[in-house]
């Protein structure tokens, strides 16, 4: 329990239905009255009678409900439904009044509620409640036929609960003559709650509203509520701010190929959506997704609109997944259910109960569409963004299926789901030359590199495989088209590996003849040079030959050193540095 | 009116009241001016004030004040309110 404004320290008193204490911060107003307002079949009682059990079930705060409407028994039967065991709980925490008049009940004059106030103060002192419900009080009063009268005695209730402490909460009925009458009721209180129940394109939704709240905050909104096994809960949506755990872990999608699309599987805790045409292998998917799950171990929950779980067992074993030893260990649980056109909370109520229950980190939904598409109108795919958050926000991560024809945005806007949709992956059929043949694209991967190719996804009982799809004079090819292409391929790639055989060994002769040419000229390059190494000596022998004749030349004429042998004519003096002649030169 | 009631029939009677509040005393002085009336021959009526005796009245089933029940000659018949209307009253006395 905690307050919540400190100047008007209105204290709060937990109600324990889920999503309810969260929008009012903490519950109803302890030790004020609450007024619960709505049509027939809105759960006002379930609301109030709720109050007084968690109160008494987890929190140990004894309750009185007193029943204007129903006689105990009735209630305690309806409780039942949602696995409340009164009779259990009667023994210390709870207590019935019943206040419905049997019909031979005679009538005459005015009567108050003296007598009731003060049996239930006694009850009160005797069990320390602290929470009481008047459920349907204007069922007695309405005996009053009186309206001042009536509104003496709603008077004096009121004045009883401010002065006894005790948290309380009134339900009544509104939309009808006992409603307008009690209108005041509203001003009286210091909150009221509103229950409604419509009808929109022939689906029952219910929701609730607080209208009023004295001294606290709180949020307007009309909220979604489904009555589930475990009793009412808001789908309300959660935290306006997103905060989710985000996590870099991946996880395959069953499929090697699909997972190195995904540059390694889906992320955890991601929402991923297939969607497609009927028979585009979702489900198959879907089914291989959740096997891989239970491989790693991991518990995962199988929701299916369309087929009973032995069904889908013997359907994913024919393409090779094998699923029933997962069913047997508990380790998948199959939960399969039809589509109730009624009441999408419910069903929605319903899921998140099973998901509370078997503790799934893995969930498919088969498909998702059974609840969007079919009832395509905001309030539906709401809750299905609210239902896909809920789980988001439990680390699951969720696999659904989604029945659409083509990549239509405006059909997948409609839904709501796409923008839920971390991946989305599209199958599709490609018609060509005669067959149908499965296409599987990637529309959307947030936070991942992913391939944007389309593969051809194949079905058979050794598996289900995803292969390249070839592009071939502008045209994808698959199936029949794909195999023709691949065998022309490999025909035309062993041409080629004819003629490039044929080309390397010409090459190569080529090369011989070239090496060949190559030692025939550095034959003919040594040949030569030995001829030019013989011509040197020669040249080199003759200059020789010449000097020595030169220098015997100049001895003979007694010749000055400087004196050469082309310039005779030029004589010069200078004896000093004779006795070397120009043959020290040579 | 008198000719309703068969005079040598028992009639125990048991009246709810709360304290003085005005209803119960007005449903007090109707009941015994019924009574006096027209069964001044054997009738028992007791008078439970609820606030004494809450647990008594919850026994009883009792819900609001004054509720007469009308114990003998069976079949057991409840009246609420302040009792008014006289000729009601003597009606559901009279086991109609």
């Amino acid at each position: 329990m905690k307050t919540a404004s400190p100047q008007t320290a209105v204290t709060k008193m937990l109600t324990g239905i889920q999503g309810f204490d969260e929008i009012t911060d903490g519950g109803l107003p302890r030790g004020r009255t609450t007024l619960v307002m709505g049509g027939p079949g809105c759960g006002k009682t379930v609301f109030a009678l709720q109050t007084l059990v968690n109160g008494a079930h987890r929190m140990k705060e004894a309750g009185i409900f007193v029943a204007f409407e129903e006689n105990a028994r009735q209630i305690a039967v309806n409780a039942a439904t949602f696995g409340w065991d009164l009779p259990a709980l009667e023994e210390k925490k709870l207590f019935f009044l019943d206040a419905q008049l049997s019909p031979e009940v005679v009538k005459v004059g005015g009567f108050d509620l003296i007598g009731m106030l003060a049996l239930l103060q006694a009850k009160t002192e005797a069990t320390h409640a602290t929470r009481i419900v008047f459920d349907g009080i204007d069922v007695l009063l309405g005996l009053l036929d009186d309206p001042a009268a009536e509104r003496r005695e709603i008077y004096r209730v009121r004045d009883w609960l401010s002065k006894t402490g005790l948290t309380g909460i009134i339900t009544q009925k509104a939309g009808n003559e006992a409603g307008d009458r009690y209108s005041f009721l509203q001003f009286m209180v210091d909150c009221v709650v509103v229950l409604r129940h419509q009808v929109v394109n022939g689906s029952a939704f219910r929701n609730l509203r607080v209208v009023k709240y004295r001294g606290s905050g709180f949020s307007g909104d009309a909220f979604p509520i489904s009555l589930t096994k475990e009793g009412m809960q808001l789908t309300n949506r959660g935290p306006t701010e997103l905060k989710y755990e985000v996590t870099t872990e991946r996880i395959s999608t069953g499929l090697p190929r699909l997972d190195k699309m995904l540059r390694g599987g889906y992320h955890r805790g991601s929402n991923v959506l297939i969607s497609g045409a009927p028979g585009t292998a979702k489900s198959t998917l879907a089914g291989l997704f959740a096997a891989a799950a239970c491989e790693r171990g991991e518990r995962t929950l199988y929701v299916s609109f369309d087929e009973g779980a032995a069904q889908i067992v013997r359907n994913l074993r024919s393409v090779g997944i094998r699923l029933s030893s997962h069913v047997k260990s508990g380790l998948l649980k199959i939960y399969s259910t039809r589509t109730r056109g009624p009441n999408v909370e419910d069903q929605f109520g319903d899921l998140r109960a099973q998901v509370r229950a078997h503790h799934p980190r893995c969930v498919v939904i088969d498909p998702l569409s059974a609840l969007s598409t079919k009832l395509a109108h905001l309030a539906s795919a709401d809750v299905a963004q609210w239902f896909l958050d809920f789980l988001k926000g439990e680390k699951v991560t969720v696999v659904n299926t989604s029945l659409m024809n083509g990549l239509d945005t405006e059909e997948a806007t409609a839904t709501g789901i796409s923008t839920v949709a971390d991946t989305w992956i599209h199958l599709s059929y490609i018609v060509q030359d005669g067959e149908r043949n499965r296409a599987l694209t990637i529309v959307k991967s947030r936070g991942t590199g992913h391939s944007n190719q389309v593969r051809e996804l194949t079905l058979s009982d050794q598996g289900v495989n995803l292969t390249d799809v070839f592009i071939a004079h502008g045209k994808v090819l698959m199936g029949v088209a794909r195999w023709q292409w691949e065998q022309e391929e490999q025909a035309g790639r062993q041409r080629t590996q004819v003629a490039t055989e044929y080309k390397r060994l010409h090459l190569q002769l080529g090369q011989a003849e070239a090496a060949a040419r190559l030692q025939v000229i550095q034959t003919e390059m040594e040949a030569r040079s030995a001829e030019i190494a013989v011509l040197a000596d020669a040249t080199g022998s003759a200059s020789s030959l010449l000097r020595t004749d030169e220098a015997m030349l100049r001895k003979l004429r007694h010749a000055d050193d400087d004196v050469r042998v082309g310039r005779r004519g030029v004589a010069k003096r200078g004896g000093g540095t004779n006795g070397k002649g120009p043959e020290g030169a040579t | 009116m008198a000719k309703i009631v068969t005079a040598n029939a028992r009639l125990v009677l048991r009246l709810y009241v709360a304290g003085n509040a005005p209803n119960s005393l007005i449903a007090i002085a109707n009941l015994k001016a019924i009574c006096d009336a027209h069964f001044a021959a054997g009738h028992e009526l007791e008078i439970v004030d609820l606030l004494k005796h809450p647990l008594r009245a919850l026994a009883d089933g009792i819900i609001v004040t004054p509720t007469l029940l009308k114990l003998l000659p069976l079949p057991v018949h409840r009246v609420i309110g302040n009792l008014s209307d006289r000729t009601e009253v003597l009606l559901t006395l009279a086991g109609k």
